[in-house]
């Protein structure tokens, strides 16, 4: 008879260990959290970043034949914007050469 | 050359005579349980890169005479008891966890043999010693010596084979008298298998939604309810043992690695059933968590949408693996494995340093790892432990697992919902459930069906992978209890 106290009380601790557990984890993220985003805003201004959008081509290259023209992005990688073209393309059932892309924007 | 006596041998020997012997039925059974796995496999799509090899496995070890895995071996190897390689028979009682008396043994060894005639053969082998030992009662002492006089006949037959019997069972042991699964099976037992799978989780995990929303990681926690409550009901059912309650629970963890990983270490026996239970219900997750989902929560709450997280930086994403291994595994140290393994493989992705690495991880060492785990996993469905009442029970204690980690979720994300004042979307709390990224894509979609323009799916992803740092935790807790 000494197994049900014993069954709950393993699954009650548990469930508590777990619970500290990952508690415990994310106060550690927060700080971590923290310490990263101060350390960002304590950077110098001095050296501010260059704009983020991309930057103008100074001497454009001739385009590809069929090329729809450049698209900019803006903080997305080619291989994420690659992905992103795809997709759309797949969802909308249009071939991807019939489809123009202008700009992929990360939402923040 | 004995023609007649080949041909008869090689029908006797046939996996169709099999079939006709004891038992044999069940493989039956087991193999259209086999064929039904397939179906679900490759037909509806359910989980195949590991339902596939899982119910490939289940056909191969249950058909007679394949010799492919060793049922008995391995229950020697877990009992730590004797083992008689050359009968496959381990001396050791299973039903009663004792060892095995001399008079059981003998009954095993005649049970082998389909119908053996006990007495007469009893009355032979005395009869044939009785020159031998000088006068001797050849009745009375076939009667009082009955079973080890015909066991001892029988091996002067050929009909047995002279106990080979291995006192304490090695690795080694197993691959020189195992099958070709019972060696691929090592990997499991050793715990190799899950680990090298979660190497490849971790590669393929992108953990930037938990760090970027921390307070993710009480949903992941809440979502382990199941774990909990489906271990207690194991217990309560009468059924189950504490080390097999645990693996049962663990299914509510809705992680296949970890669930195999503990199973495999506290209750092999119960491995198949248990592997089937938590890959089939993680397919079924599209199935099981909606229902709940709409009925804990009102549209009002799931039309919430949430605030885009903030961007996490590279920098973060390299150190929050070196950080949450060395914190979880100082935490609950029998972790370490599992933890260890996810966040390797996780840093492998994010340093940026170690491409090659990262993809191996995810993809070659996956497939191969899959493909090992599958089909040996799918082995242990031998049809006599398989068709049993502690499978039935499994199944049903799994799904009530299931939907109670959901619940959990959902029930810490109404919570939630309340204290930001609306902020959060109670329906990530269901991802805390680990099948990643099933369960997150599922919130995605009953959000999205409340508020077309909800877009759920980043914000679930927080709980979802907490779900897996959890579920590795509450099996590490298991272990340390149970192991």
């Amino acid at each position: 008879m000494k197994i049900f106290p014993d069954a709950i009380l393993t699954a009650v601790l548990g469930y508590g260990v777990v619970f500290v557990g990952l508690v415990l984890l994310m106060a550690v993220i927060v700080v971590m959290g923290k310490v990263m985003t101060a350390r960002k805003a304590a950077a110098p201004a001095a050296t501010a970043p260059a704009p983020a959008a991309s930057p103008a081509p100074a001497a454009a290259a001739p385009e590809a034949p069929g090329s729809a023209g450049k698209i900019a992005l803006h903080n997305v990688s080619d291989r994420d914007a690659a992905l992103i073209m795809a997709i759309v393309a797949d969802k909308l059932g249009v071939p991807i050469n019939q489809l123009r892309f202008k700009s992929i924007k990360e939402v923040k | 050359m004995d023609i007649l006596g080949t041909l008869s041998g090689l029908v006797r020997d046939s996996g169709f005579a099999g079939f006709l012997a004891g038992g044999g039925w069940k493989n039956l059974i087991m193999i259209a349980v086999a064929f039904v796995l397939l179906y679900l496999g490759i037909h509806k799509k359910f989980e195949p890169l590991l339902l596939v090899g899982i119910a490939f496995g289940t056909l191969l070890t249950n058909i007679p005479g394949g010799a492919l895995y060793h049922m008995p071996m391995w229950d020697a190897y877990v009992y730590n008891a004797p083992y008689d390689a050359a009968n496959e028979i381990v001396l050791y009682n299973t039903a009663e966890e004792r060892p095995m008396t001399e008079d059981e043994y003998v009954a095993a060894l005649l049970a082998t043999v389909d119908g053996a005639d006990v007495d007469a053969l009893a009355r032979t082998y005395v009869a044939k010693m009785a020159p031998l030992y000088g006068e001797m009662d050849v009745d009375t002492m076939a009667a009082e010596q009955k079973n080890t006089c015909a066991a001892l006949e029988l091996i002067d037959e050929g009909a047995l084979q002279a106990p080979d019997v291995i006192e304490e069972l090695s690795f080694t042991d197993i691959i020189h008298h195992g099958g070709l699964l019972d060696i691929l099976y090592i990997g499991v037992k050793a715990g190799l298998y899950p680990c090298l799978i979660f190497i490849g989780v971790g590669a393929m995990t992108d953990f930037g939604p938990l760090i970027a929303r921390p307070s993710s990681m009480i949903l992941g926690a809440a979502a382990q309810l199941g774990v909990f409550l489906a271990f207690f009901g194991a217990i309560a059912s009468g059924l189950f043992n504490g080390p097999q309650a645990a693996s049962i629970g663990i299914i509510g963890g809705a992680d296949g690695p970890t669930a195999i990983y503990l199973t495999g270490l506290l209750a092999p026996g119960l491995l198949g059933p248990i592997a089937i239970a938590a890959y089939s219900y993680m397919a079924l997750i599209p199935l099981i968590q909606p229902p709940i989902m709409r009925a804990l929560t009102t549209k009002k709450e799931r039309e919430v949408k949430m605030e885009q997280a903030r961007t996490v930086s590279k920098k973060e994403k390299i150190i929050f693996p070196i950080v949450v291994a060395t914190f979880v595994i100082l935490l609950i140290p029998s972790t370490a494995p599992l933890i260890g393994s996810l966040m390797f493989g996780n840093l492998l992705r994010e340093t940026g340093c170690t491409e090659r690495l990262s993809d191996t991880a995810q993809n070659s060492l996956m497939n191969i790892v899959t493909l090992f785990l599958g089909i040996s996993v799918g082995a242990t469905t031998v049809a006599e432990r398989f068709l049993s009442l502690q499978t039935i029970a499994i199944v049903v204690l799994g799904l009530v697992a299931f939907a109670l980690s959901t619940t959990g979720g959902l029930l810490v994300g109404k919570i939630m919902y309340v204290v930001t004042g609306g902020k959060v979307n109670p329906l990530i709390g269901s991802a805390g459930v680990s099948a990643v990224p099933m369960a997150a894509r599922v919130s995605q979609v009953e959000g999205q069906k409340a508020n077309p323009s909800n877009f759920l799916l980043m914000h679930a992803m927080g709980p979802n992978v907490a779900g897996v740092i959890g579920s590795a935790i509450a099996a590490g807790f298991l272990l340390q209890v149970f192991g």
